[in-house]
């Protein structure tokens, strides 16, 4: 059997962000995956990082001002009326 | 609605559905504008370019790729082109941005991190969520927010986020994760406050 050497959990922490992108060395992914399955708190630490994931996208965007979306309308609004003009000329 | 069947209906003159398209990707077309130049103005004229282009162009559209990419790929050319900042330096240190100080000299957690799943569960009635997460991706570095804002909020891939932003995946990757850690730290302090911030 392999030996897989022990790492601690800030070392733990700085290979969190490759694992999660599925870029992580196989010996270092193995290194990670032996830490967590014994320390809950770099397990806690990878859920708050899925959660933060999570969030951002389920938050979304943040809203649009009144000023930039009306900004935007008269584009189109603009494009129409040249569009419709073109048409009837 | 999906965003093809939108640009169908803006195609015969429907106001709403281009509305709806651009509240839903202003915000990313502006964050992708402002990564490329040097104000928040010029950034909003490359943006409205980009939407007239938009509409001279969305009858031509294929649906190769889907409509996103197509947006996406449009500002960033546009941007790129109108080039008013000089190349943004990018960290490229993997160190986790987590502070050593929560961590004892044999590299452990002083004190463990905390459960966010009562954050997530209440996220989506609790505009005080949303609001921090978007005050966290706010005070980021442009080039973090650009990244966690393609990757995250709007779910492209490493590689596309890449590609759009002209970086390699590896320190695209980085940023990402120093990003994402800085919004952890945020959310950390909405769930230690417990029910205090309903």
């Amino acid at each position: 059997m392999e030996l897989v050497r022990s790492i601690n959990c800030r070392d733990a922490v700085a290979l969190i962000g490759d694992y999660l992108e599925g870029k992580l060395a196989r010996r270092d992914r193995r290194r990670l995956e032996k830490h967590l399955s014994g320390c809950d708190a770099c397990g806690a630490y990878l859920e708050q990082i899925r959660a933060t994931i999570a969030l951002a996208g389920r938050v979304g965007p943040d809203d649009l001002s009144d000023d930039a979306l009306g900004a935007l309308m008269d584009v189109f609004d603009n494009f129409q009326r040249d569009r419709d003009a073109d048409e009837s000329s | 609605m999906d965003d093809e069947e939108l640009l169908r209906r803006f195609l015969t003159g429907d106001r709403e559905a281009f509305r709806t398209l651009v509240q839903r990707y202003q915000p990313a077309l502006l964050q992708i504008a402002r990564y490329y130049v040097n104000s928040t103005s010029t950034a909003e004229d490359v943006t409205q370019d980009t939407w007239m282009a938009v509409l001279k162009g969305a009858e031509r559209f294929e649906g190769r790729a889907s409509f996103k990419t197509w947006l996406f790929r449009i500002v960033a050319n546009r941007a790129r082109s109108t080039g008013t900042r000089e190349k943004r330096q990018v960290p490229t240190d993997p160190t986790d941005p987590v502070a050593g100080s929560r961590f004892n000299t044999e590299g452990m957690w002083k004190e463990p991190p905390v459960s966010f799943a009562d954050v997530l569960a209440e996220s989506e009635s609790n505009s005080a969520v949303a609001a921090a997460i978007h005050a966290a991706i706010a005070e980021l570095p442009e080039t973090q927010r650009s990244v966690v804002t393609l990757r995250d909020v709007e779910g492209l891939s490493t590689g596309e986020v890449a590609s759009l932003l002209e970086l390699s995946e590896a320190n695209t990757r980085v940023v990402l994760h120093r990003a994402r850690a800085h919004i952890r730290e945020v959310v950390e302090r909405v769930a230690k406050g417990g029910r205090e911030w309903n």
